[in-house]
């Protein structure tokens, strides 16, 4: 069976034409009528796509671009107030308009959902086995009880869970986020459905974890033969995983077609700004990013023409006048039909999307970009970045900024209400050494749980650490009186890394802006004059000043951190992964602003982030932690290019690359199981228990890794440095 | 009104316009809902007629008229008299002025002390917490009622009501605070608390600037319930005997003494009553109103 999937994976479309396709979607489109007389949204407006068996399509959009809620219409899952028109055929059966009842039976059954949260997505008050055979039993009654919980079991062992007989009895508390995803995957597998759509599966979870989880879908794929849709805005994931693209942009399909085109030969700008605006991984001096200026139009006030004409930097008049269909490369009528009033709709496209071949897009200028092989660099401007003065002073001799020695965090984990007692120790920060020298980005990455906000919650508390040092700009901050402190709370500021909740939501701009001058006795004059430059430097208008938080999307919210955190010119920015929050195309625009002001203002920058490709772009050196330790430390490029840390080997391979080409003949390291607990981290090195360097070593060695904690030590007689007994530089890209 | 506002500031523009000012703008953002309007014009006539009704009546307070006992409403006595032949509008007028200022000073200092307290404990947690915490819940333990009616000999007099104000305040602001404990406790782990703390802003004014004003909605909305639970508190001890005492005279002696004659004298009870209705819809409006204009998010402030 599985060699069969994957002919028919690899297989050209025309050889699987008289294939009947499992799922078709035409023409859907989803309203939610405005609420208090407000104008209706409109979600989804006319998306089409079909899917055969064993065929996997991407779609791909920023958020609020309509594509969980086109596939939740599909589903059925809608509330009953939205307006749903078009078909959805399952099988060639209509199943939109189907009442909730005949819908039960298709769902799970037929077609079924793995749902982004895995945290919400279980009963917590039901043991994962019994909704498993539930989800079993559901549709056949008639299976025996035993037959049910055996197949559960089965199904849990089949999704990877260790001991599956046993966790049939944990409830899903007892089960990490990843663990709670692969029972998902398992109850949307439970029945053998043609269909398996999945929405976000992977954005939720750590990439260690994400890999994983992509593994198993690509097995859930094999076993069931389904078909998939996978939703998704990370365009790295979807690379190596789907046949097709769809990508979509408020609420409509912008562009179609099999992944190589898409990512090749794009020719819709807005997928060609989404390519360029990610940060590439793989590629060692790319240069600014490609933002779209802008911010994705309201769905309930849409232009006329082209939704995205408004930040399309080739827009023509005539993309403001009607909206283009989604057409074949260069299929789009001349821009003097466009122009001409229409008499009655003129023909529209034959169903859309209907033939599974063909690259189609939703542009007038599809056709020229094709002719002319423009991309994403030919046709947005890409601003300059200058490079930083400090650059050209070797690393050395530049002053230090931040040294932190040694540091060590625990927590007391206690119990009892009246008279606590302690019962245990969490280890969030264990012993860790680096330094930033001014204009330099240290980032420091991992996954979630490693105690990296620990981190930097100790350095910007500058209080005294329970062990170790911390030194900013050359002063002990244990020996600080309380003016000193405050004196040197100027040098240094933090970004957040969500803008909902870094803002005070009943505080105007203006106000948070001056906050930290106010705070730090500037006169009021200089505060106001101040505050409109720093406006200005970070890209927002004068009238922004007196909004509030809620009025301002992501991006710009995350700018207005940014203002404040360089409103006392501070010398180090510490930042709490300030863009993980925000969508690719916003987020962009945020990194080009950091490098640019690290450029012109020398700033040193603590970096803080799980997304180790946004690292590679913006940080000059990069320490890896692993369950409170630094494991890995050195400049960006030797660690991308030879990471000596098997735990840095799996991170970096475990990232998907937004390359097809690439992403196929990848071999990934997938490491097992979860991170363990910083409570009750293992003995010696910590990373032995998921190490997949630590299987193939012999009884003495695994000896030493159990007993011994490695302490870091240079790989390469330069600046890298790894905490491994056998450390050995690799390819990992 | 905003047209000229913004020609000047594009005149200016280039160089730098001025500072918004956040209390200019909070005040247009009052003036401008027609809620607060109309409750701000409500609780002025209120005051007005508590100030001018004894004046204007041609009765004294207190006094009796002899010759119309438990009369209707006449044109000597516009809203009649009760047993004891007291004209009802001096005496509901007069009350009102006592009532007003009960009320309304009742319900800032409760919840004024309420936020303080609530707020420090949770920020500060702690030692700090525990103390106040404590005389929380020790205030809460205490038989208010005993503890009134033995204080209840110093209600009389000059100032005496002040002492009632106090008092009603002392035990009343127990609960909110907790809620206000609980509620900084949650917002204290917020990224903007962090960021305040990190650019070095002294914990009180954390507290004023950042943790207070996230919580208006709860401290407007429970003032406006405060304001009609005091009057309606002392109310009770008037009932009592152990409210404001003789020769002063609240809205809530007039309401208690009328009410049992709601029926066979309606006057007696309607007027002071619907007094004490408008009063605390005045009140219910400018809170509401007070609420939208400090809330960013809701609706009524989209202009």
């Amino acid at each position: 069976m599985s060699t069969d999937t994957v002919t028919t994976t690899d297989a050209a479309p025309g050889e699987r034409a008289d294939d009947a396709p499992v799922l078709e979607v035409s023409d859907l489109t989803v309203t939610f009528p405005g609420l208090n007389g407000g104008p209706d949204v409109r979600a989804v407006r006319g998306v089409s796509y079909t899917v055969r068996r064993g065929e996997v399509l991407g779609i791909v959009g920023e958020s609020g671009s309509g594509k969980s809620v086109s596939s939740m219409a599909a589903m059925g899952l809608l509330p009953a107030h939205a307006r749903i028109t078009g078909s959805v055929r399952l099988h060639g059966q209509e199943i939109l308009g189907l009442d909730d009842r005949d819908m039960a039976r298709l769902r799970g059954r037929v077609i079924s959902m793995v749902f982004q949260d895995p945290l919400s997505g279980l009963t917590p008050v039901y043991t994962v086995g019994d909704q498993l055979a539930e989800a079993v039993l559901v549709h056949d009654p008639r299976t025996p009880k035993g037959r049910a919980r055996e197949r559960a079991v089965e199904l849990l062992e089949l999704v990877g869970i260790p001991n599956a007989e046993q966790r049939y009895r944990s409830f899903p508390h007892e089960f990490s986020g990843g663990m709670r995803q692969r029972v998902m995957i398992a109850m949307a597998m439970a029945n053998n459905p043609d269909v398996i759509i999945c929405d976000e599966p992977t954005t939720a979870l750590d990439v260690t974890i994400q890999a994983q989880i992509l593994e198993l879908l690509h097995t859930a794929q094999r076993e069931t033969g389904a078909a998939i849709v996978m939703i998704t805005h990370d365009l790295g994931v979807v690379a190596g995983f789907v046949d097709r693209v769809l990508v979509m942009y408020a609420g409509r399909p912008v562009e179609m077609g099999t992944v190589d085109e898409i990512y090749y030969g794009s020719r819709m700008p807005y997928t060609m700004g989404l390519l360029g605006a990610v940060p590439r991984m793989d590629l060692d001096r790319q240069g600014a990013l490609v933002p779209i200026k802008g911010t994705p139009p309201s769905l309930s006030s849409l232009p006329p023409g082209c939704p995205f004409a408004p930040r399309c930097p080739i827009a023509r008049p005539e993309c403001e006048l009607a909206e283009p269909d989604l057409l074949p490369i260069g299929g789009q009528p001349p821009a003097e039909t466009v122009r001409a009033p229409h008499d009655g709709e003129a023909a529209p496209a034959e169903d859309g999307g209907q033939g599974a071949g063909g690259h189609r897009s939703a542009c007038v200028r599809s056709g020229e970009i094709a002719e002319n092989a423009w991309t994403a660099r030919d046709i947005y401007p890409v601003p300059e970045i200058p490079d930083a003065p400090a650059s050209s002073v070797r690393r050395e001799d530049r002053p230090e900024m931040l040294r932190v020695r040694d540091l060590i965090k625990h927590h007391p984990l206690t119990k009892g209400a009246v008279f606590k007692r302690r019962v245990g120790t969490v280890h969030a920060v264990d012993g860790i050494d680096f330094d930033i020298r001014e204009g330099e980005t240290l980032a420091l990455v991992g996954e979630s749980g490693c105690g990296k906000s620990s981190t930097l919650m100790e350095i910007m508390g500058l209080e005294r650490p329970q062990r170790g040092t911390i030194e900013v700009m050359g002063q002990d901050v244990s020996g600080l009186s309380r003016a000193k402190r405050f004196e040197l709370r100027r040098d240094m500021q933090i970004v957040f890394q969500d803008p909902m909740s870094s803002l005070n939501p009943r505080m105007p701009v203006f106000d948070i802006i001056a906050e930290p001058l106010r705070t730090h006795g500037v006169a009021a004059s200089e505060v106001t004059r101040r505050v409109y430059e720093l406006i200005d430097l970070v890209g927002l208008n004068t009238e922004h000043a007196t909004r509030f938080p809620a009025e301002f999307s992501g991006g710009q919210r995350q700018r207005v951190g940014i203002a404040r955190a360089l409103a006392l010119e501070p010398k180090l920015l510490v930042l709490d992964e300030p863009v993980s929050a925000l969508d690719v195309s916003i987020q962009a625009g945020v990194v080009n602003l950091l490098e640019e002001l690290q450029a012109r203002l020398g700033l040193a920058y603590l970096f803080v982030a799980h997304d180790l490709s946004v690292v590679r772009h913006i940080a000059d050196r990069v320490a890896v932690m692993y369950l409170g330790r630094i494991v890995e430390i050195g400049d960006t490029h030797s660690i991308y290019t030879r990471p000596a840390h098997p735990y840095t080997q799996a991170l970096l391979s475990a990232i998907p690359i937004p390359d097809p080409e690439k992403e196929r003949t990848r071999t990934h390291i997938v490491l097992d199981g979860d991170l363990p607990s910083p409570a009750n981290p293992p003995t010696g090195c910590r990373f032995r228990t998921r190490c997949q360097k630590f299987i193939t070593l012999s009884d003495r060695e695994q000896e030493q890794c159990m007993t011994v904690e490695p302490q870091i030590r240079a790989t390469d007689g330069g600046d890298q440095g790894a905490a491994c007994h056998f450390a050995e530089g690799r390819q990992a890209v | 009104m905003s047209t000229t506002q913004e020609s000047t500031e594009s005149v200016k523009a280039p160089t730098a316009p001025p500072a918004p000012n956040r209390l200019k703008d909070l005040g247009r953002q009052l003036l401008g809902t027609r809620r607060v309007i109309v409750g701000l014009v409500l609780l002025a006539l209120l005051a007005l007629f508590a100030l001018v009704g004894p004046l204007v009546s041609g009765w004294e307070v207190g006094e009796r008229d002899f010759t119309d006992i438990l009369g209707a409403p006449s044109a000597d006595h516009w809203m009649g008299t009760n047993t004891t032949g007291q004209d009802i509008f001096t005496q509901t007028t007069a009350g009102l002025r006592k009532s007003l200022m009960i009320g309304l000073l009742v319900a800032v200092i409760t919840t004024a002390v309420a936020a303080l307290v609530g707020s420090f404990a949770g920020y500060f947690g702690g030692l700090v917490d525990k103390g106040l915490m404590w005389i929380a819940d020790l205030a809460l333990v205490l038989p208010s009622f005993v503890i009134l009616a033995i204080l209840s000999t110093h209600f009389s007099g000059d100032g005496g009501w002040f002492v009632l104000v106090i008092l009603l305040a002392v035990f009343s602001w127990m609960v909110t605070s907790k809620m206000v404990r609980g509620l900084t406790i949650s917002l204290r782990e917020r990224e903007y608390i962090h960021a305040a703390r990190f650019m070095g802003v002294p914990p009180y004014k954390i507290i004023l600037r950042h943790i207070l004003p996230n919580m208006s909605s709860l401290l407007i909305a429970d003032a406006t319930i405060m304001v009609s639970s005091a009057i309606i508190g002392e109310t009770a001890l008037s009932y009592f005997g152990l409210g404001v005492q003789a020769p002063d005279v609240s809205l809530g002696v007039v309401i208690a003494a009328g009410s049992r004659f709601a029926t066979t004298a309606w006057w007696m009870f309607a007027f002071p009553a619907l007094l004490l209705v408008v009063m605390v819809l005045a009140v219910n409006m400018i809170g509401d109103g007070l609420r939208d204009a400090l809330d960013p998010s809701s609706k009524s402030r989209r202009s």
